[in-house]
């Protein structure tokens, strides 16, 4: 078992006919299993078949009643990508994952709302996608670095992420489902919202949380791990020798206004019981030790 | 992005919003025809960087005559101003702004920017104007006053007239004080603002209320729906190094230390960063090549990292996904013939093929170390530096 993409999953891509869709939809469709990729939309090309042989849809509505989807990929360029995820949301899709980098503050601040409201989950924008090994991916992560197991990964960057599956496969440990959350300042389900599934989820024994620099979203989430997360946590915060003021690549890392430091994360997390590493190379071994 | 003080003020009086009379040069011999154009008996002549606390620099003067608008015009243009934000060097004044005095009754400040734990933009004032604002926050929180905006519904007129009764002023004074605050919203939302900063905004004897300073930052991501703020940018406020790289579409701040590091990834450009530090070095920079990582890209990261000459080691650490590790080291190898590289370079590939990568680095000629781990990669490199 896994936690959002399950044997359940019926997956489409919103933009499966760019560049980036069309490639990452042909390594879903080799490595996932039981969550099945079901077709594409790109607005215009109704009826016709993507070079997967997949059937394409003018709308997210369409593939809902044709093929039962239940889970979207977003690749849409950062001007209509916001406007994607409303019309996923509204289409009455459960997962949306945004792997589109780019897109204003004011589009997200301005859907969030009805996102939330509609009871879908978001994960994104700016980020890898999720991936329950196994069973299926949604994203652009290479697959083959990740094992099938219990552990729960839960990130705001994509190589970093990695890196951090990489480590733990190293050590012989599996992950249930890894969560890259994305680099924004406004993201769909910020690092609270993932541990509490990754929490919920009997199969995930352990739970690595990887931060970086900008926002209170670490230490939020280290406030809910202390009041109700018996799992082990181990965390990692990126960005210690970043200085203040100045933007570290994603968009929402950076440290302003006295806060988003990653000394303050890191003291919070460690208050909360988290086991946090000094170093980004001892995330797999520190897990290792601590679950035995 | 950042602008100026007098650009930021073209874009409230663009909205009909009121600031004080000015005009902008850079040159000295203009003060005293501004100083007498202005008509008030004092001037204030300001300096024109994008950091804050210039007043505490020495960049901001009273002028009482045309001669004294003169004499501080050509101490400030030319200096190099030291604030807080500019760093030790501090940043060489290229422009001035010489603006009416007034007299001044009460300060405020005054500021709009995303919240990120709400997900909404914020609206801030505080009867500390003029002050440190993240002082007043952390001293005396309950002197700020905030309401959150409903992004899709936008700042509400009950909003405003809340936060200008809350500050303490009264009828025609809070009358001006709750149309300029709807305007800056209009401002904040319109023109994809990441801040807008009043600091401070004042009333005067004579009944008005205007901001005295503004500082508005834009969102990068939306620059595209914004054509006309490119000409805004003020590149000379920027680190050469880093403008040169934007136009590579590289992402690189510049830092202080000497190990030059190229990464794919923010997240682990930042990590490769710290565990630089945790090996015993400082790094010289943040480099995010991005998910392709091919020659052209690698080659240009070099170039860049290579410019600063405070680096005396460069350590590549690239995750290899989708990109084969492979592949990325026939790039490095191709982009090490580009360039000439004087310093000790460890490369660590990890991901797809990374061995077979590996072999090539090491049978390629040139000079290089290569490692398998995070960990042996910084060893390596602050090994090699300290030498």
């Amino acid at each position: 078992m896994a936690v959002l993409i399950t044997e359940k999953s019926r997956i489409i891509v919103q933009g499966i006919t760019g560049k980036e869709g069309s490639f990452h939809t042909a390594q879903m469709l080799e490595y996932n299993t039981s969550a099945k990729v079901v077709g594409g939309v790109t607005p215009g090309k109704g009826g016709q078949k993507s070079e997967h042989g997949l059937p394409i849809f003018n709308s997210v509505k369409d593939a809902v009643k044709d093929v039962g989807a239940n889970a979207s990929l977003i690749f849409v360029p950062p001007p209509f990508a916001a406007d994607a995820i409303m019309e996923a949301v509204s289409a009455g899709i459960e997962l949306v994952v945004c792997i589109t980098e780019g897109i204003p503050t004011r589009d997200m601040q301005q859907i969030i709302p009805f996102v939330k409201a509609s009871g879908a989950k978001l994960v994104g924008p700016n980020c890898p996608g999720v991936i329950s090994p196994g069973i299926g991916k949604m994203g652009i992560m290479p697959g083959f670095i990740h094992n099938p197991g219990t552990i729960g990964v839960v990130s705001r960057s994509g190589t970093l992420t990695y890196e951090a599956v990489a480590q733990l496969s190293a050590v012989g440990l599996g992950q249930s489902t890894c969560i890259g959350i994305g680099g924004d300042p406004i993201i769909g389900m910020p690092h609270i919202d993932a541990i509490k599934i990754l929490a919920g989820d009997p199969d995930t024994k352990g739970i690595v949380m990887i931060g970086e620099i900008g926002g209170t979203n670490e230490e939020e989430a280290a406030a809910y791990i202390k009041a109700h997360v018996k799992k082990p946590v181990v965390g990692f915060i990126a960005g210690q020798t970043a200085p203040p003021g100045r933007r570290m690549g994603h968009a929402g890392a950076i440290i302003s206004g006295g806060s988003g430091s990653a000394g303050s994360k890191m003291k919070a997390m460690r208050e909360a019981g988290i086991h946090v590493c000094e170093s980004p190379a001892d995330i797999g071994v520190t897990m290792k030790k601590v679950i035995g | 992005m950042k602008i100026h003080e007098f650009q930021a003020k073209e874009i409230l009086k663009k909205y009909g919003l009121p600031v004080p009379k000015g005009f902008v040069t850079d040159k000295a011999a203009e003060a005293k025809d501004i100083h007498n154009k202005l008509g008030t008996s004092v001037t204030v002549v300001k300096a024109q960087i994008h950091a804050g606390g210039r007043g505490k620099g020495g960049g901001v003067k009273l002028a009482k005559s045309a001669e004294e608008a003169a004499s501080h015009a050509s101490a400030i243009l030319g200096m190099q101003l030291k604030t807080h934000q500019t760093g030790p060097e501090g940043q060489k004044v290229l422009r001035i702004l010489i603006e009416e005095g007034m007299q001044i009754t009460k300060e405020y400040y005054i500021g709009i920017t995303l919240d990120r734990r709400q997900g909404k933009p914020v609206f801030m004032v505080s009867t500390e104007g003029g002050m440190d604002i993240e002082e007043v926050a952390e001293k005396t929180p309950e002197k700020i006053i905030k309401e959150a905006i409903e992004p899709a519904l936008g700042l509400q007129r009950w909003q405003a007239s809340r936060l200008a009764f809350a500050l303490g002023l009264e009828g025609d004074y809070a009358k001006q004080a709750i149309k300029m605050f709807l305007g800056l919203w209009q401002v904040y939302d319109n023109e994809d603002c990441s801040l807008i900063e009043i600091n401070p905004l004042v009333t005067t004897a004579d009944g008005r209320v205007l901001a005295l300073d503004c500082k508005i930052n834009f969102d990068d991501n939306a620059a595209y729906r914004h054509p006309d703020h490119a000409e805004l940018r003020d590149l000379t406020e920027e680190d050469p190094l880093e403008v040169e790289a934007s136009k590579y579409n590289l992402n690189y701040v510049r830092l202080d230390g000497s190990v030059g590091c190229m990464v794919n990834g923010a997240g682990l450009a930042m990590a490769t960063m710290d565990i630089i530090k945790h090996a015993g070095a400082e790094p010289a920079n943040f480099l995010d090549v991005g998910g392709g990582a091919n020659v052209e890209t690698v080659t240009n990261g070099f170039k860049i990292i290579l410019s600063d000459p405070n680096v005396k080691g460069i350590f590549v650490n690239i995750f290899g996904g989708i990109v084969r590790c492979d592949r990325i080291a026939n790039g490095i190898i191709e982009a090490a013939k580009n360039v000439t590289i004087h310093v000790p370079l460890v490369v660590r590939l990890a991901g797809t093929n990374a061995e077979e990568a590996r072999k090539l680095l090491l049978t390629s000629g040139l000079k290089l170390e290569v490692a398998e781990t995070l960990k042996e990669g910084a060893e390596k490199i602050v090994a090699a530096i300290k030498k």
